[in-house]
């Protein structure tokens, strides 16, 4: 599935680094099965030396699944991989660490506890009399950090510093093997501009030094800023490599996303028009220049009832995050929000449950199914949470409820005395909806509600929102298909690197190309 | 000190590393303690007194110094004081039974070691939690006391007498065998921890496991060893405390382990893991010692209000630390 | 879902039943129950008497263990609630009235869960660690009893008050009616409104249960103050049975033996699903297991011996890994599916 051409594109590599000859690693075929779901499916990967090279896709694209295969942290069911020519199998992070491949992850996987010298120094560090040899382990992490371009003491403890440099410290870390291949999940993702800028100028330094680097990001600008080559991943399938200076930006989206539409889902949802909005209709919520650092720039947003706001944007564009700060679930540092034109705090999810606001996380394992509690308790804990322990729902009034919901939203298997854990993805959504839509709200935040489940339930999904929407709710739908996004909405907010970035009726005109051109270029007219 | 000395050298400025912040208090503490009860009370900062601190405190400081490298990964070690009785118990009956003493030492360490090595596997590999999987080798570990011997048991053995006597002095300043012991534990502990891979990889665990693993260090073996260190210092403490009665008894050391726990806390580790210093723990259990002295020094007061000091000292160190690692975050 | 809850309790219940019948063996009459002055008497009786403490300090300590939490104080607020109830009685000019009684009682429960506040303070609103923040009233706790008592072995006589331990109703020891009255109670209160649910719900999944609008940090502080209130109750049933508060021994130990029972039980110390049921197996099997050892004439000395022997065993059959490698293939899909 390798782009054909990519071989006589390999030619136009740029002067400035060496010519390669030989893929420093070579993956070839690479598949990675979970139990029912092939994560990986015949991908072949390969990285060149002084090079970077970008690993693109959205949400169970496949992107770590690649990145655990190679480290030996998920069994590989097929494939080859070969480092330097010979054939390799890793059976963990500290052994690929040992055979040259280093990795930093989003979170800095280092010991906020131990110095900066430890945490560059251990596991390689200089001994003197059987016991560690702090000075020179000093001395020598002071040399990796100066590479790096850090004047800090090595002595000091690294939860002292600031998330960029423990991020350039854990660079530092995977240099001391001599890294021959630099894997950087995410690195930018809580970073600030300038700290970006200091993490590229040593990313160019070790690709000019011939380290070979994987690079992980979400940000499209940094992409195109850094790397040289552009691996895109969808549906755990390799799409496409090709140089970054083949790609242009708009069709490097449309590569991730635009093909996961699925043609199977049913065209007879389609919204018949988009409803007008009386000229005197009221807000239900405002959000004035609501913002929180490092997750949303400041924003203004106006949701109307019986209207669907959808929100489309990239993984880590900050849309998660904005719904997020309209629930309450984090606090806003900036802005205000006003709900039927009075001004409301929404610090926490309770005070938004109160003013009949839900949300459902896109985290539906960690943040939304109670696993060991029965599909009839996850329906009614919302209710029962805002009612307090003391006066229970009565058994009839939850009966009633639990069956309602099971029978509108077809949870299968229809058994309230199931334990939602061993129910399907789908199933669990649509009980986590049961769980919002009993508490009887006005806004509805969704995010993601459609990820991970089948078609059939994405369709009966999709279906119950405009219903809900008709009905006189607001809704917001985010998702990562903007087919869906635009089957559904009313008005589309585009997220761009954590910023709202265009506002956008969802007229005819507006299709999934206009659409990915806004998501990749940020502007709203060209 | 080492620790403070590196303090100095890695932070030039007035700044202290927030690390040294709980440390410090504790000595703050001590030093309080002490100048408080020089001025209350006659004879109180003498050499005979001072001696003494750590002559009764011997065995405490090596349950203390095994505790801490369990607390510094995370975990906790309710076993001690049962096998320190157990240790005892073992040593008392064999000696008594003829048996030479140079084999008898060795088999009551190994007593201690072997049940931290046990509690350490169900910890690592069953996945039991700590605070189970230790409370069942205090079980164990009493109930093998009274199989061995339900009641106290003198020691007679000469070389064992001899050794528990022996000691130097120097005016009226004392050093007892079992304080050199234990300071060598101590000294022994603080180089493990601060000069070794094993012992950074202590404090990486309690930082963060996963992280630890990540940075490819030996998680689960070290997570086995704290017990079996932890098991082995109890085991020593048996002995130091079967030198300081002369005798073994099944029920010593009741409740010992949260003296040990509490000299840890108040020396400054945080029980959370990743944070504390060997020393720190020493002084914690000079300061448990301390508030010991002067309730006997006031002499009106009643013995029971060490527990309570101790508790309000527990509550103030634990909500600092509090304090302290939400600013961390 | 019927046969995994039979599954839960199908061993503590063998247990419990082995227990019974090596005694049995042994001397054939000991289940035997005989009526005296109206009167029940025998084995049996007597362990549902001796259970009686444990029982409530259990019941509480399961409701905190469901939060993910632990209380090691339980023991030392046993001690302090004898020993105010006690004081309150000997300083009394008319020690041998009910009103004495039920005052003693009174001041007793309500120090007990102002106790029990403090905890919950420390673990609910400042977030500290439920082992760390009650392991200092577990310190203190017995100093403050000292000083309640002034380090006496403080006896009375009050006969309302004694009737807590040794009086009779219906034939049933007073005792083991208040305890197993309460915990049917609680366990009913627990079932019937919502409070089972929610503290499940932080237990299983703490930020699930906050999004959803939980108000987790009031129920965490509640079961704190209950867990509080019924060691209290415990350490009243203490005292009245000797009738003299021991500061030093009353409940000690009883922790233990209460988180103990809570993990035969079929609770896990990592928090969520709870089963009050297994709790009072778990209590029984305890309990029994100290008669066992004096009928089968094994120095009761030795008795932690069994209890470490029993930790064990429940804990690695508990333990997903053991299970893992003795488990059968049905096991092993199931994990993938919650695994998947």
């Amino acid at each position: 599935m390798i782009d054909s051409t990519s071989a006589s594109r390999a030619e136009q590599i740029t002067v400035q680094h060496s010519q390669p000859t030989n893929p420093t690693v070579q993956m070839a075929g690479i598949t990675v099965e979970f139990p029912g779901v092939k994560a990986l499916d015949g991908v072949d990967f390969r990285l060149f030396p002084g090079e970077v090279h970008a690993l693109m896709g959205e949400n169970g694209a496949g992107k770590s699944t690649l990145i655990k295969a190679l480290t030996g942290v998920n069994p590989i069911a097929a494939g080859t991989i070969s480092v330097n020519g010979s054939s390799m199998r890793f059976n963990g992070p500290a052994d690929a660490r040992e055979h040259g491949i280093s990795t930093v992850y989003q979170e800095v996987n280092l010991c906020t506890n131990l110095t900066v010298a430890e945490n560059i120094m251990l596991g390689s560090e200089p001994r003197r009399f059987g016991g560690l040899d702090w000075r020179t382990m000093r001395r020598q992490a002071k040399v990796y950090l100066e590479r790096m371009g850090l004047d800090i003491d090595p002595s000091s403890s690294l939860g002292s510093h600031s998330l960029a440099v423990q991020q350039l410290v854990a660079i530092s870390r995977a240099m001391v093997v001599d890294a021959k291949v630099l894997i950087l999940d995410e690195p930018t993702s809580s970073l600030d501009t300038d700290e970006v800028e200091q993490l590229f100028t040593v990313m160019r330094q070790l690709r000019d030094d011939g380290v070979a680097i994987l690079f992980v990001s979400h940000f499209l600008d940094q992409i195109y800023a850094i790397a040289d080559r552009i691996t895109v991943l969808r549906n755990g399938q390799l799409v496409q490599e090709r140089m970054k200076d083949q790609l242009p930006q708009r069709e490097l989206v449309s590569l991730m996303i635009a093909g996961t539409s699925d043609a199977q889902v049913s065209r007879a949802n389609e919204r018949v028009a988009v409803t007008e909005r009386a000229a005197d209709a009221k807000p239900l919520l405002q959000a004035v220049g609501l913002g929180r650092k490092g997750a949303v720039q400041p924003f203004n947003l106006d949701l109307y009832p019986g209207e669907v706001i959808g929100l489309a944007g990239l993984l880590g564009s900050g849309r998660t995050e904005l719904a997020r700060l309209l629930y309450g679930a984090d606090k806003a540092d900036v802005g205000s929000i006003k709900l039927a034109g009075e001004p409301v705090k929404l610090r926490t999810p309770r005070q938004a449950l109160g003013r009949k606001i839900a949300y459902t996380s896109e985290d539906r394992k960690g943040e939304g199914v109670i696993g060991d509690l029965t599909v009839a308790e996850n329906i009614i804990l919302g209710l029962q949470a805002a009612r307090g322990w003391i006066r229970p729902l009565p058994t009839v009034k939850a009966t009633q409820v639990v069956d309602a919901y099971i029978k509108a939203l077809g949870v299968r298997p229809a058994n309230p005395n199931a334990l939602l854990k061993n129910l399907s993805g789908g199933n669990q959504q649509k009980v986590l909806l049961a769980r919002w839509l009993a508490t009887a709200p006005k806004l509805l935040l969704l995010d993601e509600p459609t990820r991970g489940i089948d078609i059939g339930a994405k369709t009966e999904i999709m279906n119950l929102v405009s219903e809900l929407a008709e009905q006189g709710m607001s809704v917001v739908f985010i998702s990562a298909e903007l087919e869906e996004v635009l089957r559904l909405s009313d008005r589309i907010v585009v997220m761009r690197d954590h910023e709202k970035v265009a506002e956008i009726a969802s007229t005819p005109e507006v299709d999934v190309p206009r659409l990915i051109e806004i998501i990749a270029t940020g502007e709203e007219d060209k | 000190m080492s620790i403070l000395s590196e303090t100095r050298k890695s932070a030039p400025k007035l700044s202290l590393d927030r690390r040294y912040l709980p440390v410090l208090g504790t000595v703050v503490v001590f030093v309080l303690m002490l100048v408080i009860g020089g001025a209350r009370y006659e004879n109180f900062l003498s050499p005979a007194v001072l001696s003494n601190l750590f002559i009764n405190n011997a065995h405490l400081i090596v349950l203390a110094a095994g505790m801490t490298f369990v607390i510094l990964t995370g975990g906790i070690d309710l076993s001690v004081g049962a096998v320190l009785a157990l240790s005892s118990v073992i040593t008392a009956t064999m000696l008594n039974a003829g048996i030479p003493l140079s084999l008898v030492l060795p088999i009551a360490i190994l007593s201690g070691s072997i049940i931290g090595l046990g509690m350490g596997v169900m910890i690592q590999y069953f996945e039991v939690q700590p605070f189970v999987a230790t409370l069942a080798g205090m079980f164990l570990a009493r109930g093998l006391c009274f199989i061995f011997a339900p009641e106290s048991v003198p020691i007679r053995n000469e070389g064992f007498v001899a050794l528990s006597s022996w000691g130097v002095s120097s005016g009226r300043w004392r050093l007892t065998a079992a304080v050199v012991i234990a300071l060598l534990v101590v000294a022994a502990s603080w180089w493990v921890l601060h000069r070794t891979r094993f012992g950074r990889t202590v404090y990486a665990v309690g930082g963060g496991e996963q992280s630890a693993t990540l940075m490819g260090l030996r998680v689960a073996r070290t997570k086995v060893m704290v017990y079996v260190i932890s098991g082995t210092c109890a085991s020593l403490g048996g002995i130091l405390f079967a030198m300081f009665s002369r005798s073994g008894y099944a029920l010593t050391g009741v409740g010992m382990e949260l003296d040990a726990i509490a000299a840890v806390v108040i020396g400054g580790t945080l029980l959370i893991g990743g944070m504390g210093f060997i020393l720190g723990s020493v002084v914690g259990v000079m300061v448990l010692g301390l508030i010991q002295t002067i309730i006997t020094f006031e002499g009106t007061l009643s013995s029971w209000w060490t527990k309570i000091v101790i508790g309000v000292l527990l509550l103030v160190f634990v909500v600092l630390q509090r304090i302290l690692t939400l600013r961390r975050n | 879902m019927t046969r995994i809850y039979k599954h839960r309790l199908f061993w503590p219940v063998v247990a419990l039943l082995a227990l019974l019948l090596a005694c049995t063996i042994k001397r054939p009459d000991i289940l035997g129950i005989s009526v005296l002055d109206g009167h029940l008497f025998g084995a049996p009786i007597d362990i549902l008497r001796n259970s009686s403490p444990l029982l409530l300090v259990s019941l509480g300590m399961t409701l905190v263990i469901a939060t993910r939490g632990i209380d090691l104080s339980v023991g030392a607020i046993v001690a302090i609630s004898g020993a105010v109830a006690l004081t309150f009685i000997a300083s009394s000019s008319n020690p041998g009235s009910v009103g004495t009684a039920i005052g003693a009682i009174v001041v007793a429960l309500g120090l007990c869960v102002i106790l029990g506040a403090f905890n919950g303070l420390l673990v609910a609103n400042f977030g500290i660690q439920p082992i760390v923040a009650t392991l200092i009233l577990m310190t203190a706790g017995r100093g403050v009893a000292m000083l309640i008592t002034n380090g006496q072995i403080t006896t009375v006589n009050s006969a309302p008050f004694s009737k807590l331990a040794s009086g009779f109703v219906l034939g049933l020891p007073v005792a083991a009616l208040i305890a197993y009255g309460v915990f049917a109670v609680v366990a009913l209160v627990v079932r019937r409104t919502a409070l089972g649910m929610l503290l499940e719900a932080v237990g299983i999944n703490p930020e699930a249960s906050r999004l959803a609008g939980v108000k987790s940090k009031t129920l965490v502080f509640t079961v704190y103050v209950l867990c509080g209130l019924l060691s209290g109750l415990a350490g009243l049933i203490f005292a009245a049975n000797t009738m003299a508060a021991d500061a030093n021994n009353a409940g000690l130990f009883i922790e233990l033996d209460a988180i103990l029972a809570v993990v035969i039980g079929g609770t896990s110390l990592a928090g969520g699903k709870f089963n009050l049921a297994g709790t009072m197996i778990g209590v029984l099997i305890i309990t029994t297991l100290t008669l066992a050892v004096t009928v089968l004439g094994i120095s009761p000395l030795v008795t932690s011996l069994f209890k470490a022997i029993v930790v064990i065993a429940v804990t690695l059959m508990m333990s997903t890994r053991l299970r893992a490698m003795f488990g059968s293939l049905r096991d092993r899909r199931r994990y993938q599916e919650v695994g998947a």
